[in-house]
């Protein structure tokens, strides 16, 4: 069964997503088969795209919305939210 | 001046010492050249995406292969090669430039460049500086698959046949770390800067590195003569013969200085009165051990033992502690190793207080505070610890960031109360274990006489002393000018805990950058310590300068400086004290002086 799930996440860490933090997205996102996508105002980058995700600019303090589509939908965002709140693993 | 003339003299920043000279490489970092052709058929179209396909997996298996080479030798920089493998696979160059070659039927080449060109212009609107120069490894690696998709080798600093100064515009961490040391006499580029990663290899290289030469690209013909100072930062292009004699005869010097302080590295640290001080050296992982033994360091002082709870979901287990120790005692051995307790703060830690959100960290839940109040992390530690030195019999443990003689005993409780547990499952321990505490909290020093009645030894942590004391936090570029270790204040606290220590007799190190400053020295000698701990690569020098020191003389020179009223007075004092009674030591090294506020280059 197709899901789709949102999540309102706050940026914490203290660099926000650059390129350390992004390829870990990409890392968990891949493990999973859905479509991810982090939406910041509005614009949407591919949660499996570090360029993507690096190009959205998301420095500490940004509230995004992560949304995901697909089998294992609520299993990815479950992972996803780990990450996140331990801030990729920095400081 | 030195004397003579040259066409181009050009001053930069000397990031990595040592003076080369030797004909200038150009490594020309422009871009392969491209030719543009349309796919005939549906049949080429599949081809041209296999040849694309092709030339990814090839670039990827070189970054592999060149990632598993630096993490053996640098592995910090081994997450830019991720990085960079990363990219390679992704959507916004991987996907786009397939789609490019189904859509305008146009060759791999082109379609790379466009998908290439297509991210440069979403890069160029993003305001994070940070972010928009990432657009750099994007192209570095587009780069390389173009290469394989030409067949073209761009000139790439791998392939340098003959010993030259490699003259650049930028050079990438992986084209440095692809730099053959063998071949590679120095290194000058137009941009960078101190803290660049490039700075950062070329110094564990050891290659004399001038960077942020702002033109040095376009000044020089490959070829050409130069020289290179990787102290003062400067850069000379075509000298006249009375130039060059100059430096050739610099390099002699500095050569044979470095050879001499190396060839005597091994050798105790004694002054020329006979009093000798023990020098040992910080480090922080493993494998800096073999600096440990190569700069004749006698044992480590502080070794930090962060490192392995970084990055976890869980505390490292015992037996992932135990081997760890394990390893560098047996290797320091018959030395000592001194192990700090985990000095972290409550946000690196995985466990439950992980996130409290503290306004004012340095202040808060970390290090010893935060062992005692999880102290299951803290258990697992100490008895990893414990058993190790019932075996190499070379350990010494350390609290940091003790504040007063009741947390003291706190820390010792746990430690009891671990070693009892050990005893119960008749497990061997070093029953002699000596204790010690960092003296790093201006309260500690208050209360240092109480303290020592109640320990083995100290160890004064200078880092931590010099921000608690001054109310500076470093790394805040607002107040960092005023981070000064030379202030007063701070000598007099070092003096209060050492005289503290030798009445109750115990012995007293000092660990921390101003251990390892080759300019305090003469200074450090006078608070008649045990020992001094540092960087291992600083070892050599400063048991050079001890050995034309003299114990009387530092008294004096302490007593002196502890009357001045000001860091700057004490730093004044303290070059000129160096260019009048140490010239040999420091006049290699002129710059470090001269970078210094109102120093006396004429002595008296």
């Amino acid at each position: 069964m197709i899901q789709v799930i949102r999540k309102e996440l706050t940026i914490r860490n203290k660099l926000g997503l650059h390129a350390r933090a992004a390829a870990k997205i990409v890392q968990t996102s891949n493990q999973f088969q859905s479509n991810i996508r982090i939406i910041k105002n509005g614009r949407e980058a591919d949660a499996k795209s570090m360029l993507d995700i690096l190009t959205l600019s998301c420095p500490r303090g940004t509230r995004i919305e992560l949304l995901a589509e697909g089998k294992d939908a609520a299993e990815a965002l479950t992972a996803l939210a780990v990450l996140f709140d331990n801030k990729f693993g920095e400081e | 001046m030195p004397p003579g003339n040259a066409r181009v003299v050009l001053q930069g920043i000397g990031v990595a010492p040592g003076i080369a000279i030797g004909k200038a490489y150009r490594v020309d970092r422009n871009k392969v050249s491209l030719v543009y052709y349309y796919l005939p058929s549906p049949d080429q179209t599949k081809r041209e995406k296999e040849r694309f396909h092709t030339a990814v997996d090839k670039a990827e298996a070189d970054l592999k292969e060149l990632r598993t080479k630096i993490a053996g030798e640098l592995p910090e920089h081994a997450h830019i090669i991720d990085t960079h493998i990363h990219i390679l696979r992704d959507r916004m160059l991987y996907d786009e430039t397939i789609r490019i070659i189904d859509e305008q039927e146009i060759n791999a080449e082109w379609a790379l460049r466009q998908a290439l060109e297509n991210a440069q212009q979403i890069f160029a609107k993003i305001d994070d500086d940070y972010i928009r120069s990432r657009f750099s490894d994007v192209d570095f690696v587009a780069e390389r698959v173009l290469q394989n998709l030409t067949g073209q080798n761009k000139q790439s600093v791998a392939g340098i046949r003959e010993r030259v100064i490699v003259v650049a515009q930028d050079l990438s961490p992986a084209d440095t770390i692809q730099l053959q040391v063998e071949k590679t006499l120095a290194i000058v580029t137009d941009m960078g800067g101190k803290t660049s990663h490039t700075a950062i290899i070329t110094r564990s290289l050891d290659i004399p590195t001038v960077v942020g030469l702002e033109n040095v690209y376009q000044a020089v013909r490959s070829g050409e003569l130069m020289v290179v100072d990787g102290h003062a930062g400067k850069v000379i292009i075509d000298p006249d013969e009375e130039l060059l004699n100059y430096y050739y005869e610099r390099q002699y010097q500095f050569e044979r200085y470095r050879k001499e302080v190396v060839r005597c590295a091994e050798l105790p640290a004694e002054t020329e009165d006979g009093y000798i001080i023990r020098i040992q050296a910080n480090i922080e992982l493993l494998e800096e051990v073999v600096a440990v033994i190569d700069n004749g360091a006698e044992g480590v002082g502080l070794y930090r033992t962060e490192y392995l709870y970084l990055n976890l979901d869980q505390p490292p287990t015992e037996e992932t502690l135990f081997w760890d120790y394990r390893e560098v005692a047996e290797i320091i051995y018959p030395e000592m190793l001194t192990i700090r307790t985990l000095d972290l703060g409550a946000d690196k830690l995985a466990t439950k207080s992980r996130g409290l959100g503290e306004t004012n960290p340095a202040l808060g839940l970390r290090s010893i505070r935060l062992c005692l109040q999880e102290d299951e992390a803290f258990r697992t530690q100490l008895r990893a610890i414990l058993r190790v030195s019932g075996i190499t019999k070379n350990i010494k443990v350390m609290f940091p960031m003790i504040s007063g003689v009741g947390e003291l005993r706190a820390a010792r409780a746990v430690l009891e109360e671990v070693k009892q547990s050990l005893r119960q499952e008749s497990i061997e321990f070093d029953e002699n274990l000596q204790v010690g505490i960092m003296i790093e909290v201006p309260s500690a020093v208050a209360v240092a006489d109480l303290l020592a009645r109640e320990v083995d030894f100290f160890s004064i942590g200078t880092n931590d002393l010099v921000q608690y004391a001054l109310a500076i936090d470093r790394a805040n570029e607002n107040v960092a000018h005023l981070y000064e270790p030379l202030h007063p204040a701070i000598l007099r606290m070092i003096k209060q805990a050492a005289d503290a220590g030798r009445q109750a007799g115990i012995s007293v190190s000092l660990c921390g950058e101003l251990a390892g400053e080759p300019l305090y020295i003469p200074i450090i000698l006078g608070f008649e310590l045990d020992s001094l701990s540092m960087n291992p690569l600083a070892v050599p020098r400063v048991k050079q300068i001890i050995r034309h020191a003299s114990l009387e003389e530092s008294k004096v020179c302490l007593n002196e400086v502890l009357q001045f009223t000001t860091a700057g007075e004490i730093n004044d004092y303290l070059c000129d004290l160096a260019w009048r009674r140490f010239r040999e030591d420091f006049e290699l090294f002129e710059d470090e002086m001269g970078k210094l506020p109102a120093a006396s280059g004429t002595g008296q």
